[in-house]
């Protein structure tokens, strides 16, 4: 009957290991749910839009102003080095490789798990301590297509934005910080262009996907799953954002293996 | 009354180590209102969402309209759904929304009504619980008296067949407590509902009731008329009854 509903209560806790078991079966059943409900339209496109403004375009302010910030701290230490080395010609290349790959899909995915993930469970959370999920229930609405669906699609469909403009953020930053320490932007461009391709850029974006996925399909778990009033929900919110932020590593670098070994394996 | 609009047979719900409800047998004719009595945490609100299958029992049946919605799938309860009507304890209205939108919930998920049509239903039913020019204002503007009158406004916009009410009364001052009494009776008169409350309130109980159910430590102790309840010789009925009446023996001098 829960239909990722209500939590009932038991006086026996399980132990780590079966927790464990139970969050991932739990995450992964409110997600592939939740993905049922979209491809039968069982979803509010109005709530997905709304939802696709408040998880992606809101979050790009943020993403922008870290990514910006990283790149730039980023090149301040290679340029020194490498131009000391006399390597300077591969700080683009070196910079637009670790933002395609890595830096822009993770820094883009942390800040929405922290920014998104959060409101997703706080919001979830409440609704089902003050008895809004139950309500939905009692008037043959189903919770995950009304709650879950639409938060799982918008951080799908928005978290290869979020990438895209990171990398952007984070590369601009780069720049701007390289060139104030004498690499020429047109040096920074060339060796951009012949280290990094499309490729690059894809292979991060894939990330992207993986981690929008992770972030709604944990946050959505966790407020589904709150008790105990107040004291729950901000548990509830704290566990979602940490889960996301060690989850999102954690995936990344498989996903890196992954998407590398296939390069590799490539002709 | 004879014809049963929910028969509960047999009902056990065990939580952890814990019997919730042991043995509930109970039948609620088309048209009743039964009250279920009982101190805090005896199961009455446990019995309550069984009833909306929104809890399933451990064991046992439960027919609404002839159909046992213990062993349903949560699709097929849905179904059932849309003929219930469920008033929460503290209103549990969307409080992102506008009254209006939480009157129009249902109807806007379940039917494909036009704009006008539910400007025509949410006032009818906002007027039936005697609301009026609350549309546009949010659930934290108004009164624990008026959220539960939009809680049952809400709950009628489906025409339900079967209204279940949690603690109604509970938090209310005693004016307004009588007044959401008179108005599940009226709503019972008028829209010929089947009605379950839940409540410890032994002076709304006896008030509204067509029978009493008395729930002790989930067990159903007593179900019979209010002034046959009133004159219980059963110890719990006889305590939970006179300690009420008692207090407002003693708050009268």
């Amino acid at each position: 009957m829960n239909e990722a509903g209500t939590a009932t209560r038991s006086d026996t806790r399980p132990g780590m290991l079966a927790q464990g078991m139970i969050f991932v079966g739990d995450s992964w059943g409110i997600a592939l749910q939740g993905i049922a409900c979209a491809l039968r339209g069982r979803i509010s496109a109005k709530d997905t839009v709304r939802q696709m403004a408040a998880i992606g375009v809101d979050s790009l302010p943020i993403i922008i102003a870290t990514s910006v910030s990283t790149g730039a701290v980023l090149a301040y230490y290679m340029t020194g080095v490498l131009l000391q080395l006399g390597a300077g010609s591969f700080t683009g290349g070196t910079i637009a490789l670790t933002f395609l790959l890595e830096l822009g899909p993770v820094l883009a995915a942390v800040m929405v798990a922290a920014r998104s993930g959060a409101a997703i469970a706080a919001e979830i959370g409440t609704m089902v301590v003050t008895e809004q999920v139950d309500a939905l229930r009692s008037m043959a609405v189903s919770p995950v297509a009304y709650l879950v669906a639409p938060r799982l699609v918008a951080c799908v469909a928005m978290m290869p934005l979020c990438g895209l403009v990171s990398n952007a953020a984070g590369i601009g930053g780069a720049i701007v910080m390289a060139s104030a320490h004498g690499l020429p932007v047109a040096t920074f461009l060339e060796s951009m262009q012949m280290m990094a391709s499309e490729q690059d850029l894809l292979k991060g974006l894939i990330k992207t996907v993986w981690f929008g996925l992770t972030i709604a399909a944990v946050a959505c778990r966790q407020g589904m799953r709150t008790e105990r009033g107040a004291a729950g929900v901000g548990r509830a919110t704290t566990s979602s954002v940490v889960l996301c932020v060690v989850l999102i590593f954690i995936s990344d670098f498989f996903l890196a293996q992954m998407l590398m070994g296939a390069s590799v394996a490539q002709p | 009354m004879t014809d049963g609009a929910i028969e509960v047979r047999d009902v056990y719900y065990r939580a952890g180590n814990r019997d919730i409800l042991s043995a509930i047998s109970l039948s609620v004719g088309r048209g009743e209102i039964v009250s279920l009595m009982g101190r805090s945490g005896s199961g009455k609100t446990t019995m309550l969402k069984c009833l909306a299958g929104l809890l399933r029992p451990t064991a046992g049946s439960i027919r609404i309209h002839g159909e046992d919605i213990v062993p349903m799938t949560e699709s097929q309860l849905n179904r059932v759904r849309l003929r219930i009507g469920f008033v929460f304890q503290y209103a549990a209205l969307f409080d992102s929304m506008t009254v209006f939108d939480n009157v129009a919930f249902g109807l806007v998920q379940h039917r494909r009504a036009t704009a006008r049509e539910l400007q025509t239903i949410v006032r009818e039913r906002l007027a039936a619980v005697h609301l009026d020019g609350v549309e546009a204002m949010y659930p934290a503007e108004l009164s624990g008296g008026m959220q539960k009158r939009v809680g049952l406004a809400r709950a009628l916009a489906t025409d339900p067949e079967v209204l279940l009410y949690d603690e109604p009364t509970s938090g209310l001052d005693p004016v307004t407590g009588r007044a959401i009494d008179d108005l599940i009776v009226e709503t019972r008169d008028r829209f010929g509902v089947t009605s379950v409350v839940v409540s410890h309130d032994v002076p709304t109980v006896l008030r509204i009731s067509d029978r009493i159910a008395m729930i002790e430590e989930g067990s159903l102790i007593a179900v019979d008329t209010p002034a046959r309840i009133r004159a219980s010789d059963h110890p719990a009925v006889r305590e939970f009854v006179h300690s009420a009446e008692d207090a407002v023996t003693l708050a009268q001098g």
